[in-house]
């Protein structure tokens, strides 16, 4: 096992300052709206304000009469250019601009390119569109209603809004064990649709070259190979004349995964007038037309022995996707990873079914730190293991302590196919339980009760998997998930690697240094990380369901082994030994058994750029490549405890205190790992507490703006309580396994669970998210409402 | 980044020379202070003026000041300004609760006391405040001044009596009135707007309420005033009972409509625990002896 170093360090793991920070911290980022090119234009989009309704007419004469407009794009325009629809992420088309109908609201309609940003704004109210509104399938509940409207009649042959049917596990045994279980519990949920809102909205900046052909695009991308090859594939553009560069992203959380319409009218707007377009939304169309997260109604049962032993789950899901199916995942898996949903329990059958419709509302369905859908899935299983114990008057940290998968157990072949790498769950847990002194807790809570006060104590637990993924099972559009890495170190000893994923804040030009520095002993301050800028990167598929560590950080470590086992070579060359006779130690080959006979990674790197002498075959310089096909995903865990007091006369929620025990593997830089664990808390705090995108009748988004759509602030927030357990992937080459989603993933469940165990004495055994005081009183009262509607 | 529509801009040197700008440019022209309402409005092209006059420069306009047995706050004087005062913690614990929790300090800094008043916004914490202490506003116009009581002052969800060409100027409480009040809010999130909230103002002799203020922020109330539990509780013995009694009155008739912070049955809930929780904190401080 790698060691974990828990102290500051200037070489390998530890904790280290972050080196963009730096540049962040003085206010010098290079965000995509940072960039400005001579002769820039300026996009803006307009929008169509009905979530359902036929285009009658568009009449842009006005607009493009206005001295500082340039161009005015219609779905017309754009089908001359075979442009007006571009494949979606999932087998399915999107509309760049609408031609036929608007199918959501926010859908967009029409582009102007001006000379400023506010004179394309100007313009667009100048745009007269004839709508004739047609009624609007909001609840996915309904969308399969013969009497619904048919939202899809773009696609031949449509005549109802279903999109796809997807099972997983065996229904025959899984029918069976619920049939002789004793106890069967069935709970309906549901995960409301969430944005991710990340600080920087989306834009792009494209920029034609009327003479070379060459189209460069700066754009929000947590995906710039993937981007590059789609727009080759889209627009029939030649992959050599086209670079996609993402610089500084200011927060993803998979809202930057796919192509947006903008990106590419900025590309025609450019195209159009010969002229670099910039097009940035603002915070509303952000979260009105971009990706959204979850949107899960959920069925689930859960079947046991009377003595708590769990047997099997079962669930049907209703998938909710807008109105183009535009989901960001591997092409096998529909419902993304959901079938994970067994979590971290040893049962001995599973089964779901899921059920992906059309509703009139923005498309999108994976983003937010989603994981590819596991956290819906630990949502269920969590939700439904809590459901269970309130059934069985058992404590719910025993009821899985007696559940979860033991360590003997690894690597663990699940009811539903997947195979995990490396667990120790029980200790896992029984260190966020005394962290948590959830004993005491459980007296206090008796204390409270007592005297008529409310207070929860929730426990969750998780399985992630992450690291997308095995070429052989996982690919988007065709592209297989694998990821290039790419090591160069220069005669002076410095180095500089060159990734296929980008960050978007998670410090990657932190942390891959560190695993160049963790293998080659350079010192992190001399390793320069690029990424980003496809024209000076390998290929891969980019940052999304916390793949970088596993995959790109593997390819990366891989290519750090070639260069020292090359450093070997050539040290041998310069000690006129064997590679054989060499030792390592960090940083330095030396002669076995003669420590003071051996040569720095510096010295080598000299040498292997000058005249020395090299054996047969083996080239000069210092570099290493690699391309990673990871041979499983990797499974991080962990164990959260929340603690609430509710105010039962206003329905307030406190999170008092929140624990999170996570293990992912040894730690690169346990301070990063850290923020990334007290961010994806706070995601979770607001997922249960106040984030929901809901909708009214007639379709109008109820969270178009950070008024409605409220995100948590420190003051929701209390000291988070972290704790570490470390397991290693046993197939990474450094075990490490990823950590960016775990705690989004675990913790809206501990949330939810502590907030209905306060709630338990009033006979509650579930309501949904997110807990708004309205929510918790109307469920105190018996009343809980849909979350996802309008309320009244 | 959302863009205004064009607009002009001019910066008044002065309240005449401001009142002189209102003239000449009419019902097109906004006035400009904190800006912390008016600019996001003007963002989503809700409002499309043609010029804003900019009153920052009026500095004379801020202040807290007491005078004729009243506290007089400059209409230019920012939350922060209100919250901060020594003044205003020492007489209206009301008014320093409703600062605490009113945006967050950033909007604090810049957000002005007038420009509050003059929003008219239905969960204007400031109304509700300056209704149940039954404040006054002073409008000055090219014509002269006039005195209004805020219980006169708003005409509904964004709209006031003040005439185009009149500025609010300064907003006057009296100091004789009150022994105890308070005011109790509760948000989805810090820096929300009020799902409700609930102000109250108390005199009280001989253990008897014989003077009653009540705002109701976010609810619906005219004049964010609960007229009838003020109505019910004036004579009355200050008990458990007579306080829970006006509670549910102020419940009862207030007008909440339903959104994303809450159905109509829990705002009104909301409204019956607030006042409840606001009377009984006002009383503690009447017996208390100190604000």
């Amino acid at each position: 096992m790698t060691a974990v170093s828990d102290t500051e360090t200037t070489i390998g793991f530890g904790r280290v300052l972050r080196k963009e920070d730096v540049r962040f911290l003085r206010g010098k980022g290079n965000y995509v709206d940072d960039i400005k090119l001579p002769g820039m234009l300026h996009g803006a989009v307009l929008r169509s304000p009905y979530a359902h309704a036929k285009i009658v007419s568009i009449n842009t004469a006005a607009a493009e009469a206005h001295p500082k407009v340039r161009a005015v794009v219609t779905g017309k325009l754009l089908e001359t250019l075979n442009l007006a629809w571009i494949p979606s992420l999932s087998h399915d088309v999107i509309a760049v601009l609408a031609t036929d109908k608007v199918r959501y609201q926010g859908q967009e309609v029409a582009f102007v390119v001006a000379d400023d940003r506010y004179a394309a704004r100007d313009a667009l109210e100048l745009i007269e569109v004839e709508y004739e509104v047609l009624p609007a399938v909001i609840d996915a509940k309904t969308a399969l209603d013969p009497s619904s409207a048919l939202i899809r009649d773009d696609i031949e042959g449509k005549s109802d809004n279903h999109i796809f049917d997807w099972d997983c596990g065996d229904q025959e045994e899984t029918d069976q064990v619920f049939d002789q279980a004793e106890v069967v519990v069935k709970q309906e949920m549901l995960y409301p649709r969430v944005h991710p809102a990340p600080m920087e909205t989306c834009g792009a900046v494209a920029d034609m070259d009327p003479i070379s052909g060459k189209l460069t695009i700066w754009s929000t991308t947590q995906a710039p190979h993937a981007h590059r090859t789609l727009y080759a594939l889209v627009a029939g553009l030649p992959e050599h004349k086209l670079r996609v560069v993402s610089p500084d992203i200011g927060g993803g959380f998979g809202n930057k995964v796919g192509i947006y319409p903008g990106y590419v009218l900025a590309v025609v707007g450019s195209i159009l007038t010969k002229r670099p377009v910039k097009w940035m939304e603002d915070r509303s169309e952000n979260l009105m037309s971009t990706s959204f997260a979850r949107d899960y109604h959920m069925s689930g049962e859960i079947a046991a022995t009377k003595d708590g032993k769990i047997l099997g789950l079962r669930v049907h899901v209703l998938a909710d996707h807008g109105a183009f199916n535009n989901t960001a995942q591997p092409t096998k898996f529909p419902a993304g990873f959901f079938h994970i949903f067994s979590g971290s329990y040893d049962l001995r059958s599973a089964y779901c079914q899921v059920t992906g419709v059309y509703t009139n509302k923005a498309p999108g369905g994976v983003a937010y730190a989603c994981s590819f859908r596991v956290t819906e899935a630990v949502y269920l299983v969590e939700r439904m293991v809590d459901c269970l114990a309130q059934e069985l008057k058992m404590d719910p940290a025993e009821l899985r302590m007696r559940n979860l998968l033991k360590p003997e157990q690894f690597p663990y072949l699940s009811p539903t196919g997947w195979e995990y790498d490396s667990g120790d769950y029980p200790r896992a847990l029984r260190l966020a339980m005394d962290i948590a002194g959830y004993e005491t807790l459980r007296q206090e809570q008796a204390e409270k009760r007592a005297k008529g006060e409310l207070m929860g104590i929730g426990v969750s637990f998780f399985t992630e998997t992450v690291g997308a993924g095995p070429k052989k099972h996982m690919d988007i559009l065709g592209l297989g998930m694998a990821d290039g890495c790419d090591v160069r170190v220069h005669p002076t000893g410095k180095a500089v690697v060159r990734l296929s994923v980008q960050t978007q804040g998670q410090g990657h030009e932190t942390t891959f240094a560190q695993i160049v520095s963790e293998v080659t002993g350079i010192p992190i301050a001399d390793i320069e990380v690029v990424h980003g800028d496809t024209d000076s990167t390998p290929f891969g598929l980019g940052t999304y369901g916390s793949r970088s560590t596993p995959v790109s950080g593997a390819a990366c470590a891989i290519a750090s082994q070639r260069v020292r086992d090359k450093a070997r070579i050539i040290a041998a060359a310069m000690l006129e030994c064997s590679p054989e006779d060499l030792e390592w130690e960090s940083g330095r080959w030396f002669v076995k058994g003669d420590p003071s006979s051996g040569k720095t990674i510096q010295e080598i790197a000299l040498a292997a750029h000058g005249p020395l002498e090299l054996p047969d075959g083996v080239e000069g310089h210092l570099d290493g490549q690699c391309v990673y096909d990871p041979p499983n995903l990797t499974y991080p865990f962990g164990a959260y405890i929340c603690v609430v007091d509710i105010d039962k006369d206003t329905g307030k929620v406190n999170v008092r205190r929140f624990i999170a025990v996570d293990d992912c593997g040894p730690r690169i830089n346990p301070m990063i790992v850290e923020g990334q664990v007290h961010g994806g808390l706070a995601d979770g705090v607001g997922m249960a507490l106040m984030e929901a995108i809901a909708f009214d009748e007639e379709g109008n988004c109820l969270g178009g703006s950070f008024m409605d759509y409220l995100l948590p602030t420190s003051l929701e927030c209390p000291s988070w309580e972290t704790g570490q357990t470390v397991t290693p992937s046993p197939h990474h080459p450094l075990g490490l396994k990823g950590v960016g989603e775990s705690a989004t993933v675990g913790s809206p469940p501990a949330v939810v669970n502590a907030i209905i165990d306060a709630l338990s004495v009033y006979g509650v055994r579930h309501a949904d998210m997110p807990f708004t005081p309205a929510q918790v009183w109307r469920t105190i009262v018996g009343s809980p409402m849909r979350t996802d509607m309008a309320f009244k | 980044m959302q863009v205004p529509a064009p607009v002009d801009y001019e910066r008044a040197l002065s309240l005449d020379h401001a009142i002189e700008l209102l003239e000449r440019y009419g019902p097109d022209a906004k006035i400009i202070a904190g800006g912390h309402s008016l600019l996001p409005m003007m963002k989503l092209r809700l409002l499309q003026p043609e010029v804003l006059i900019d009153l920052n420069n009026v500095t004379d306009l801020g202040y807290i000041k007491v005078e004729s047995n009243e506290m007089r706050i400059g209409a230019l004087t920012r939350h922060s300004e209100l919250l901060e005062s020594p003044i205003v913690s020492e007489h209206f614990p009301i008014i320093s609760e409703a600062e605490r929790v009113i945006a967050d300090p950033v909007v604090r800094n810049r957000g002005t006391v007038g420009g509050s008043l003059c929003q008219a916004d239905p969960s204007e914490d400031l109304a509700a405040v300056f209704s149940a202490l039954k404040a006054s506003v002073v409008l000055r116009g090219s014509k002269g001044t006039r005195v209004v009581p805020v219980r006169e002052f708003h005409s509904g969800p964004y709209s006031t009596v003040i005439d185009p060409g009149e500025i609010l100027t300064e907003i006057r409480v009296s100091l004789s009135s009150p022994c105890g009040s308070a005011y109790k809010k509760v948000e989805r999130r810090v820096g929300d707007w009020a799902i409700a909230a609930v102000g109250v103002v108390l005199r009280v002799s001989n253990s008897r309420a014989d003077d009653v203020g009540i705002g109701l922020t976010a609810v619906g109330a005219e004049h964010y005033c609960a007229y009838e539990a003020e109505e019910f509780l004036v004579g009355k013995e200050l008990s458990e009972e007579t306080i829970n009694e006006c509670a549910r009155i102020a419940a009862e008739n207030c007008n909440p409509s339903a959104d994303q912070r809450g159905p109509v049955d829990y705002k009104r809930h909301l409204v019956e625990v607030l006042t409840f929780r606001a009377l009984g904190k006002a009383v503690a401080r009447c017996k208390g002896g100190s604000q």
